[in-house]
Parts: C-alpha cells; structure tokens; sequence
C-alpha cells in the first residue's frame, strides 16, 4: 500500500510538474491580457515536434542520448517556441487589444483549430503518431518495490529549477517589475514608461518557452507525439491555472501539482480509471463553484 | 404610521475599511431628502445597502415597514425601490423605448407561455406596455427618441431617460445617484424642476446623493451628511450650512456660493 | 404586427412537410447536406439564445445536443422505430439535455465571460466522458443501427418551431429581460429583473432544441458516437453564432446554412477544409468581429 502511494506520488508530481510548466504560460498571459490563450497547448505541442526534428542533427553532432545533446535541443525547441507564440501575439492578438474579451477568446481557438490541423497535414507533421527519440539515457531506479524512472527524476528537478527562476524573474527583475505593472494596470503601466507591447511580448515569449520544454517533457513520458497531443495536457494546465487562482504564478504551479496528483490518484483507483478524462473537469467546476477565485487567488467585484 | 424607508445603525465594513458606520435615515412619505458629503464619504455605498446590492455587516434597513436585509435587488424593485446610477448604466444594445419597456417587467402578469402563444391577453398585455412607455416618454419629452439606441442620446437626455426607466417600474421611493454630475448649470437648473415635478407628479419619495450644492440646497427638504461613513449631521437645509461640523467637513467649500 | 409570428411558423411547418413529400425526387446526397442545414439552424438558433441574446458564452452546445441525441436514439433503440415514437423520443431527448442545461446554467449565475466559457466547455466534455463510459450507451463504438426516422420535413420543421420560439420570447417585454441581462445586470436587477431566473431560462430552453436536435442527427445518421460531440462541435455551433451577428435571429440563420454547406464546397480540397475553416474564424475576428450578417433586429 504504501509503495503503491509513493509509486502514484512519484508519477502525480512528475505529471503535475508538467501541467504546472503549461500552466504557467496560461496564467501569465491571462496576468497581462487577461484572456485564455487556446493556442498554448498547441504551442507545446509544437515544441515537441521541434525537439523530434532536432534531436537527429544534435544528436549527430554532441553524442546519442548525451546530457549536452538534451540541453541543447531543448534549448533551441524552446527558443523556436517563444518565436511562434510572439508571433501569434503579433498577428492575431495585438490588433484585437482593445475589442472585447470574447472576440480574443474565439481568435484564439482559431489560431488553436489552425495549428492543430495545418500540424495534421501530410506535408506537414501528418495526423500519424511519432515515437519520441530518447533524450536521456532512462534507467529505472528500483528502491525496494518502488520502480522510479530516472526521466520522472530529471523532469521534477528540472521543472523545479525553472520555476524558481520564473518566480527570480518576475520578483526580482525588471522586466518581471513590469509584467507585474501592466497585469496591475495597462495604461498606468504605459504611462509609467512602461514599453507595454514589448512587455506583452516578451510574456507571450517566455510563456511559450515553458510551454516547449513542458511539450518535451510530456512527449518523453507519453508513448508517442501527434499533431493534437497537446489539448488534453493544454485543458488540464488551463484548468490547473484557475485552480490556483488565474493570473497567479504560485498558485499556476500547486494548481498543477495538485491535479496531476488528484489525476494519477484517482486514475490509478480500481473503476475510475475510466473517469480520468473527467476528473479534471469537475474539480474545475467545484472550484469554480465553491471558490471562484481559485487557491490563491483574489476575487475581483464589479463596481456599482 | 412607519416611514417609507428607515436605516437603523447600519453598518457595512470592507475587509476592516468601514465604508458606512452606524448610519440612522429615515425618508417619509413624499419626501425629498439629500445625501451629501465629501468624496468617498460612503454614499454610493449607502445606495447600494439600500437597494440591496450589499448586505450590511450589522443594522437594520426596512422599506415600508418591513424588514430588506437579505433581499435582492429585482425583489427590491418590485417592491418599490428604484434607483439611477452615478456613471449611466442603460441597456446600451437597446432603443430608448425598449429600455422603458424592460423596466415595466413587474408591472405585467406575462411570461413564457404568454410570449410563446401570442394570444389575446398578450397582445393587449403588449399594448397596454406600449402606450404607458409612450406616455412616459411624452411626459419627459424623449418620445420623438422612441427608436433611437440609448447609447447614441446626448448626454443629458441619457441622464433624464435613466429617470424615465426607473420611474417605469412604479417606485415608491426613488434614489438618484448624482444626477447633476458633468451637466452645466442650464442643465443642472431644469434637473432640479425636473425632480420636484417627478416628486409630485408621481407621488413619490426621493433619496438625492449630489455633489453639487446649489442642486442638494435648492430642492431637498431634509439632508443627512455623511463623513468617513458616518453622518455627522441632519437637518433643513438652512441648518446645514450653518452646521460647523459640515463646514469643517468640507472646509467651507462650495458653501460661499451655495 | 398582429398574429404574424404564428403564421410564420404554421407557413414553415407546412412548408417543410410539403416539401418533405417531394423529397423523393431530389438527389440522397442534397438531401442529405439540406437536412445538415436544418438541424444546424437549430443548433445555432438555440445557441444564440444563450450566447447572443442573453451574453452567457457558452461553449457546451454539443454536449446537450449529445444528451438529447443518446437518449432519443436509445429510446427508439429499444421500443423499436416508428413514426409514432420518433416525436417522444426527440422531445425525451430535449427534456433530458434541458435538465443538463439546468445543471449548468446554475453555475452560470456566478461565473462570467471567458470563466463560464471554460465551465460550460467542462460540462461538455464531461457529458462526452459519461457516454464514452458507460457500457448502456455503447461506450466508445457509441450507437449503431439506429433507423433513420429524420426526413426534411421533421428536420426543417422543427427549426421553423425553434426559430418561433426563440423570436417570440425574445421580442417581447418579457423576453427584453434576457437582452437587459446581457447588457447590464445589475442595472437589469435595479429594474426588478431577476437575472438568476433569465440566464437558466435561456440555458434549459436552449439545451432543450440542441437535445432536439440531437435527437434529429441520431435519426439523420444512423450512428453516434462519443467523439462526434466532442468541443470543436461546439466551436463550430459558437462560430455560426458569431458570424450570423450574436443575437441577430436572421444572420444566424444564414449563418447555419453557409457553414453547413462550406464545407461540401470545399470537399475538393478535403485536406485544407479546416484550415481554411480555421483562417475564417481568424480573418472574422479580425476584420469583423460584429459578425457578418448585421442586418435585421435584434
């Protein structure tokens, strides 16, 4: 019983890190444009593919399943990924800044509905699903009856150290001084000096970055990578991010941690596993029941 | 006999921030009573416990003799209370007429079924809606507006058609939240006629929150001061303006000219 | 003015079973793509009251248009196919995916804008995991075998009865209500409307005819299945709404027919048809958010 806990704690944080990787994208855009931005999860998926594309030249060059050949296809799928998602910003979002929320929300899933298929086509990824190439040397680390891959190990520390260096960024830099300004207020932001499209920018970048390496390290632990590999994870991190309370980075991270925990638990019970699919969802509508505002969020009222 | 609407020690407290503290108002029948106060004093607040769109922490508020606390605001309008708003709030995708018309939901005995079946009773039902909208319009002379989309109104007629919608729905007491705010004195002028034809012609009480004095000083007949969420004074409005602690409170500006 | 709705809705129904006599003379193909197009008027219709008219974005269409399409199927499933039971069954169908809309148009009264979208969207999906589940629906194979009953005209008359309905409560004192709610709720309630009321009224009456129709594309197609109602159904219903204008009956209307009938057109270009459909969505949003049928009122 209590190797059969560990085994689903191990696997719930190595899949709640990912979600709360995803889900920190979402919730900071939702901080500075305060929409839900769908194509996210189609950003990540992209950044999967980048890696598959990737991993043969690198590998090529820095040795088969080397640590450097990892860094750096991550590395590069992650830069390629915060090119598309400013490109997105760019095109699709900024000339629709000032129209109402609901027009962004649709454009969104545009965007989302032409990654997803033009991914499909044969010429360009095909709707077939593709065997990841191994990054990392995997090894199972067998402690007693516990069975822990060395890939689960790899993504909870990595994930971990990229969450503290979101959280130096935002805290301790400037640029995160004015991410946090325009989510407070836009146009004081501006008037402050605040270059807001710059700002916007370079949120939807680093933003999509994560997303890539979060991309990477789903399609390391997924069986293989297809075109619309990233709408289950992308839904989970979304809701993952109203958990703990949208806009909020802390609380994007326990979000994900506690839904990849409360999945792999409840998913790994006799007769519900069927029901995965659904359990995520009805924690987001009890939440969105009972605390709307999220675990670490604040709820804002309408002025009468 | 009770008056029309009495506060008793209400209080409403933001997480620590007393924005309203122990408030006492009563409005009589057919009375024209001022709120006033400096900025942030709570009296938009003081609007809200009123029409329910905030539960007080403590006190008591009732309207006719009963008990609102923890009534909603549409139960609130149906019983009589009605209200304007500081910065407009009118049906924007609607015409000047249906945003009159909307507001006479309570007065019909109509729903689903009526609208679905289209019989006798509907139509005359609609008809009856569609000459009292008009006679109010007439009234306030808007009727030449009756399919203009409210948006598009100048502004002051947007204020005046805020007035019409609430008088649609039959209120017994009214409360309009600065009415006079951005007009010019013209303006301010014929409001103020305005409101006392509204008064008698209607029949009815109401809670005026201005800021501007000469408005407040001319036609209410009772005012209550607020300061920091407490009234620090009641009275004519002769004895306001000689009421040191309202003058203190607003360090004798806007009094001069009053 | 005076009785003009009605005679609509009688011309309509007449109309279309009429036409459905006739219909053995046209092509099973067309016939098939205009059948598409009535439930689609449905679907959309019914959305539009949600989404449109009372500003509730919705994003959970296709799984009440499942709940009724399930049970309705399951029902003639069992009772065996008859005319008689094709009229009981779709109204079951209707009433159940109403009940479902009821479950979710009480979250609604908390939540707004893209926070409703996202419950609604759950729902959905929820609703698509139940039936993908559950052994009595046919789990994932879904529902085979299933007697065509829908012919043109239960197809074209049952959305000339939406149209009227959903028309007809909205222009009316009553049905300003749901615009008022849109535009303002709080002053809304400050009017004695009672916003609560409004938005489930317009979330069952709209879940009702998506279950309907539902029930008309289990009978259209013979076969349902768990994925056929997963959220890019829902999106495609959104989109109808948005391009026909949100809470223009007659833009929507439109709407409903170009996008059922677009991508026959584009069968010749199979492989690009949703990325075109995708850039349409995008280019809509961009150029005119306000939809592309702006005429007639709201």
């Amino acid at each position: 019983m209590t190797d059969w806990f560990l085994q689903q704690l191990i696997n719930g944080l190595a899949l709640g890190a990912i979600y709360a990787l995803i889900a920190l994208g979402y919730t900071m855009v939702y901080g500075v444009l305060r929409f839900i931005n769908f194509a996210h999860s189609d950003v990540m998926m992209l950044g999967a593919f980048a890696a598959f594309y990737l991993t043969p030249p690198v590998a090529g060059m820095l040795g088969e399943q080397s640590v450097w050949t990892a860094l750096v296809v991550i590395l590069l799928s992650a830069a390629i990924c915060a090119v598309i998602g400013m490109t997105i910003e760019f095109l699709a979002y900024r000339p629709l800044r000032k129209r109402p929320r609901l027009t962004v929300l649709i454009t969104a899933i545009g965007v989302s509905l032409f990654i997803e298929f033009t991914g499909q086509h044969e010429k360009v990824f095909g709707a077939a699903t593709k065997s990841f190439p191994k990054l990392l040397p995997s090894r199972d680390i067998v402690i007693g009856a516990l069975h822990l891959s060395s890939n689960d190990i790899v993504v909870l520390v990595l994930t971990a150290v990229l969450l503290a260096a979101m959280w130096f960024i935002v805290q301790r830099t400037k640029i995160g001084m004015a991410m946090r300004a325009v989510s407070y207020n836009e146009q004081a932001a501006a008037l402050m000096g605040v270059n807001v499209n710059g700002i916007i920018s370079f949120t939807f970048g680093l933003g999509s970055a994560l997303a890539a390496v979060a991309g990477i390290f789903y399609a390391m632990r997924a069986p293989g990578i297809d075109p619309l590999m990233g709408i289950q994870p992308g839904l989970r991190a979304f809701i993952a991010a109203v958990l703990g309370g949208i806009g909020n980075l802390p609380g994007a991270a326990l979000g994900g941690i506690v839904l990849g925990l409360l999945e792999t638990f409840f998913g790994g019970m006799p007769g519900l596993s069927n029901y995965r699919d659904g359990i995520a969802f009805a924690i987001l509508i009890l939440i969105l029941l009972f605390r709307p505002a999220g675990l670490l969020g604040k709820l804002q009222t309408e002025k009468v | 006999m009770s008056a029309l609407l009495e506060l008793d020690k209400v209080t409403i407290t933001f997480g620590g921030l007393t924005a309203v503290g122990e408030l006492d108002m009563k409005i009589e029948q057919h009375e024209l009573v001022g709120l006033i106060g400096p900025n942030g004093a709570g009296k938009t607040t003081a609007f809200n416990l009123i029409t329910g769109v905030y539960q007080p922490t403590s006190g008591r508020i009732s309207f006719r003799g009963k008990p609102t606390v923890g009534v909603k605001p549409h139960e609130l309008s149906l019983a009589g209370i009605s209200r304007t708003f500081q910065n407009i709030r009118l049906f924007a995708q609607m015409t000047v007429f249906d945003n009159v018309r909307t507001a006479m939901q309570g007065n019909r005995a109509q729903g689903i079924s009526d609208a679905l079946l289209r019989g006798r009773t509907f139509r005359a039902g609609e008809a009856r809606v569609d000459h009292e909208v008009m006679e109010l319009l007439k009234i306030f002379s808007l009727d030449h507006f009756r399919e203009t989309m409210s948006k598009s109104l100048p502004y002051g007629d947007q204020r005046r058609l805020e007035i019409v919608r609430a008088l649609a729905t039959q209120p017994k007491l009214l409360l309009l939240d600065e009415p006079a705010a951005g007009m010019n004195p013209t303006e301010k002028q014929e409001l103020m006629e305005l409101i006392r034809f509204v008064k008698d012609k209607f029949q009815i009480s109401v809670l005026l929150v201005e800021h501007d004095m000469k408005v407040v000083m001319g036609i209410c007949e009772r005012i209550n001061v607020l300061d920091y969420g407490k009234k620090i004074a009641e009275g004519t409005p002769d004895e306001i303006r000689a009421n040191p602690k309202v003058i203190a409170a607003y360090l004798g500006k806007d009094f001069d000219d009053a | 003015m005076r009785g003009r709705e009605k005679l609509f809705l009688l011309l309509g129904i007449i109309a279309a079973i009429g036409l459905s006599f006739a219909s053995g003379a046209f092509n099973r193909y067309y016939l098939g793509i205009v059948i598409d197009v009535g439930i689609n008027i449905i679907l959309a219709v019914s959305l539009n009251l949600i989404n449109g008219h009372t500003g509730q974005f919705s994003l959970g269409h296709a799984g009440f248009m499942a709940v009724g399409g399930y049970v309705a199927a399951k029902l003639t499933l069992v009772c065996g196919a008859s005319a008689w039971i094709f009229l009981p069954a779709l109204l079951l169908g209707g009433g159940v995916a109403a009940l479902a809309g009821l479950a979710v148009g009480v979250p609604s009264l908390r939540l707004r804008g893209d926070y409703l979208a996202i419950v609604t969207l759950g729902f959905g999906e929820i609703i698509r995991v139940i039936f993908q589940t559950s052994e009595f629906f046919g789990a994932a194979t879904g529902l085979t075998g299933i007697t065509r009953l829908t012919t043109f005209g239960w197809a074209w008359g049952l959305a000339a009865v939406t149209v009227y309905v959903v028309a007809c409560l909205v222009n009316s004192t009553y049905g300003r209500g749901f615009i008022a709610v849109h535009d303002d709720e709080i002053a809304a309630s400050a009017m004695g409307i009672n916003p609560v009321r409004y938005k489930v009224t317009a979330f069952v009456i709209g879940a009702f005819f998506a279950g309907i129709a539902g029930g008309l594309y289990a009978h259209h197609k013979g076969v349902l299945t768990p994925s056929g109602f997963d959220f890019i159904k829902s999106i495609e219903i959104v989109v109808m709404v948005i391009l026909g204008g949100m809470g223009r009956t007659v833009g929507v209307i439109l709407a409903a027919v170009i996008l059922t009938i677009l991508p026959e057109l584009l069968r010749g270009v199979a492989e690009y048809r949703m990325i075109i459909y995708s850039l349409l969505i995008i280019g809509l949003m961009l150029t005119r958010p306000q939809g592309l049928f702006t005429f007639g009122k709201k």
